[in-house]
């Protein structure tokens, strides 16, 4: 623990030994160079991460990215409960996209063995020690880590440090014990009479250095964490002034709009240029291997400009790919058997061979696109071999490294200037950062700064795609309705690993599956494999239940009993939805549980079927993310987050034709909407288990929690999304995908 | 050129006609707290009042806007008072990523003057904008927040 929180004080620099020894390579000084850069006049920085103004003012350093999911608040809330500072005196500003602002706490959870980390954000490093110092650059924000990496190993250590720091200095300076000092609400006082505030302290602590271990809180003594205090970010949200990537407005800049080859790995043979050029501000068209770009004076000239070119395109072997093939090529992999396994435990073909009688099911998904609101875009300024580039990103540091390494500059020539962000849910993760490749690319050939802009369609057909995925489940009951058996067969293991885990008492269980089933561009989507594995799962617990003619939330109780936690959970929302009174007539209930990024959470939908159409009334969620920072925070990502998989439950679709994406637009990508929303109820746990995440895990049931209850409702189990494609009354299919 | 009167300002801009009010307002104006989310009506990123009523600016050509009165965001505020509507999203702290919240403030402002006093259904007719990040919950309370101030 003591080497964690120093690893984190100082920004990364760590005594020798045991761990430390990958750390202790690192060929920056950090914390020095850490406090250069965020040095201002009338302030003393204390830490990499807390910077104190001689008017007592404070400001928290935060090295994530506000994504709508509250981080820029809750980070500095859990500093500031540690500082004992007066939270009206708190401020933030993200930390500079810099080695010395790197994220030490990630790097620390993944020595750790933290099985919840996606490996998404170990970007290319691989476990060993000369490449720790490659995943130290890491700022990423995913994978719901903030709060319970940063948050916990960093800024409350950080906090309590610059508390004792304080402390120290004042009873120097006063010829006092340090135990007789007391810090609260921004200032120290001593029983004499003797008394500063912390800015007028500041500058003599600053000569001490940061204890290793300084003491935390106890629960019971917070002030500032566990209250839903109101967010930084939000009144630039609501009057128009928060500069989003798309929002940059530079001297001399132009938009460009851009189009890559429809066909996923194909190139751009040759355009007429001139369509475009004798159209009105049109400055140039920019050609790219595998894209092409009209650069004009404002973006709809370019826009429209891109839209009168022709371009003559290399489609590539991709371009036979249809939706149909590709699900008949997942179908083909896991026929053919040479599966992975994983998560076994006992002897389940044993045991299915045994059984009386075996339960089969098979189930399947689609593509799914990010659609984030603010489409994806990057604004780039080349000036000799300086580079700045501007944009939205879920990590500011690996998009720099991006940058550069693109650019082909070293990383001192690059400067990178944060935006406020329109929605990321794991479209601007690091992986996925084409959108920064683009914009260089064609700044290159362009005088002053350019915005290049996706348009939406652009947007949506050039993605990194939830995955596609087919599985087949197999379970097996004994008399008394216990599972003895539990074959989960799928397609693509991704992120996080454990999200094909499940947490009932099955003796013998196992998951297999194939990998390679997917050949366009696939990634992270809001709670990654949760999304797919939590419909599996769910809906297929759901017709063990059936089969074995219990109850579904009793039979789901059953399987817990090595699962405190869970059957907690679960017993909340069956009591908060009053799971036990039967629903008003027409209406029926369906419930799910998960754990997802270390938080579980249970949900329960209640619908109705009339004329046909499916509606989702309500929605109940308990939740035990072990311990909330701003609890109206994560019960509004609670809530999103469901949002977030009912639109991919009722209508979320990108199918694949000719090797390019059908989708367009939101007419034919809808979204849940205001009338659409069900009524949403959300009830925090705090176990005080270890901090869970947030931003994801209320995605991650709410497809099985609505399909069970449509099966409760109609009798028919649906077992391939999204629900807009069936007539839910009858099961049948009404669109071939 | 064409002169707009924005915000109670009038503005003469050398544009073509056909180009979206949208772009008119964030390119030309370098208004951008109105937002750009699909161009073809289907999102409400982009809408702003135009007489009053709410309007998908990505798909009006900018001429159909002259001689009318066009509200942004940016023109919601009395001096340095926030319109009520305003406050109420900070009071519910509505906005997640806020991109879409431009447009669903000024959609809410449109409401709330035609009915002072809706109704859930009320607001779910009115409400259509999208909002990826899903606070509609939020958005609702406002909106009911907002009628009682």
């Amino acid at each position: 623990m003591a080497l964690s929180r120093r690893l984190v004080i100082f920004g990364g620099v760590a005594a020798a030994g045991g761990l430390a020894v990958g750390y202790a390579l690192l060929p920056w000084s950090t914390l020095d160079r850490a406090k250069r850069l965020i040095a201002k006049p009338g302030t003393t920085p204390l830490s990499a991460w807390v910077r104190i103004g001689t008017d007592n003012t404070v400001t928290v350093f935060v090295p994530h990215s506000e994504i709508g999911q509250g981080v820029h608040t809750s980070l500095p809330m859990m500093c500031a409960e540690e500082l004992d500072a007066d939270w009206s005196l708190v401020g933030m500003e993200q930390a500079p996209p810099d080695m010395a602002f790197a994220n030490g706490a990630m790097a620390l959870e993944y020595l750790r063995g933290d099985t919840s980390i996606p490996s998404f954000l170990l970007g290319t490093a691989v476990f060993g020690t000369r490449k720790i110092a490659e995943y130290m650059n890491l700022q990423t924000t995913g994978g719901s880590m903030s709060v319970r990496t940063t948050g916990v190993r960093g800024m409350r250590v950080a906090g309590a440090a610059a508390r004792a720091m304080l402390i120290k200095a004042a009873a120097a300076a006063w010829g006092v014990p340090e135990s007789e000092i007391v810090a609260k609400q921004s200032r120290l006082s001593h029983a004499s009479g003797k008394s500063a505030t912390y800015g007028e302290m500041a500058a003599a602590a600053a000569a001490f250095d940061p204890p290793i271990d300084p003491p935390l809180k106890a629960k019971k003594d917070y002030t500032i964490v566990g209250k839903p205090l109101p967010r930084f970010d939000i009144p630039a949200k609501c009057d128009g002034t928060a500069v989003y990537g798309l929002d940059l407005r530079l001297p001399g800049m132009s938009h460009a709009a851009i189009a890559a080859c429809p066909v996923f790995g194909g190139t751009l043979v040759s355009v007429n240029e001139a369509p475009a050029m004798a159209m009105r501000g049109v400055k140039k068209v920019v050609k790219l291997p595998a894209a092409v770009a009209v650069v004009a004076d404002n973006t709809w000239r370019a826009k429209e400009a891109l839209a009168a070119l022709s371009p003559v395109w290399n489609e590539g072997a991709n371009a036979a790919h249809t939706q149909a093939s590709i699900f008949a090529g997942m179908e083909k992999a896991l026929d053919k058997g040479d599966l992975t396994e994983d998560n076994a435990t006992g002897d389940v073909d044993a045991a299915l061979k045994s059984a009386k009688g075996v339960i089969e099911a098979s189930y399947r998904v689609p593509y799914l696109a990010h659609a984030t609101m603010e489409v994806m875009n990057c604004t780039a300024h080349f000036e000799g071999d300086k580079l700045t580039v501007w944009g939205g990103f879920q990590g500011g540091l690996d998009a720099r490294a991006r940058a550069a390494k693109f650019a082909g500059l070293p990383m001192e020539n690059v400067t990178l200037k944060y935006t406020t962000i329109g929605g990321g849910f794991g479209r601007r993760l690091p992986d996925y950062y084409d959108y920064i490749d683009k914009a260089i690319a064609v700044a290159r050939q362009v005088e002053g700064p350019v915005q290049v802009v996706f348009m939406r369609e652009e947007d949506m057909t050039q993605d990194f795609y939830r995955h596609a995925s087919v599985a087949r489940m197999k379970g097996a009951l004994d008399d008394k309705g216990h599972v003895t058996a539990w074959l989960h067969t799928f397609t693509e293991k991704h992120d996080p690993p454990e999200a094909v885990y499940v947490n009932y008492d099955f003796a013998n269980r196992a998951s297999r599956y194939a990998s390679g089933t997917n050949p366009i561009p696939w990634g992270a989507w809001r709670s990654v494999d949760h999304t797919q594995q939590g419909f599996f799962i769910e809906s297929f617990m759901d017709e063990l239940a059936h089969a074995a003619g219990q109850d579904p939330f009793e039979f789901r109780r059953a399987h817990l009993a090595g699962a405190p936690r869970h059957k907690a959970v679960l017993e909340a929302v069956a009591e908060m939805s009053g799971w036990a009174t039967p629903p008003a007539a027409g209406r029926a209930r369906g419930i799910a549980m998960r754990e997802a990024f270390a938080t579980v959470v249970a949900q329960v939908a209640e619908v109705s079927i009339q004329d046909g159409a499916l509606r989702v009334h309500k929605l109940w969620t308990a939740s035990d993310p072990g311990e909330v920072v701003n609890p109206a925070t994560f019960t509004a990502q609670m809530e999103g987050g469901a949002i977030y998989g009912l639109t991919a439950a009722l209508y979320g679709e990108i199918a694949i034709d000719k090797g390019r994406v059908v989708q367009q637009n939101f007419t034919d990508y809808e979204m849940v909407r205001m009338a659409d929303a069900p009524e949403q109820h959300v009830r925090i746990i705090e176990s005080g288990a270890r901090t869970g995440g947030a931003g994801e895990p209320g995605t991650a049931p709410v497809a099985a929690a609505v399909c069970n209850a449509i099966f409760a409702l109609t009798g028919q189990r649906i077992r391939e999304l999204p629900l807009k494609n069936f007539d839910l009354t009858t099961g049948k299919k009404l669109t071939a995908a | 050129m064409i002169t707009l009167n924005v915000n109670g300002v009038p503005h003469d801009v050398d544009v073509e006609e056909a180009m979206p009010l949208l772009w008119v307002l964030r390119d030309v104006l370098n208004m951008t707290g109105t937002k750009y989310g699909c161009g073809i009506s289907a999102c409400g990123a982009c809408t702003v009042l135009i007489d009053g009523v709410a309007v998908r600016t990505c798909v009006v050509p900018v001429k159909n806007a002259v001689g009318r009165a066009i509200t942004t965001i940016e023109g919601l505020k009395q001096g340095d008072t926030l319109h009520k509507v305003q406050q109420a999203w900070i009071a519910e702290q509505v906005p997640q990523c806020g991109y879409c919240q431009s447009g669903q403030i000024m959609a809410a402002v449109a409401l709330l003057t035609e009915k002072p006093q809706p109704t859930d259904d009320d607001i779910d007719a009115a409400m259509t904008n999208v909002c990826r990040c899903g606070a509609y919950t939020q958005i609702r309370a406002a909106i009911h927040a907002a009628a009682k101030a």
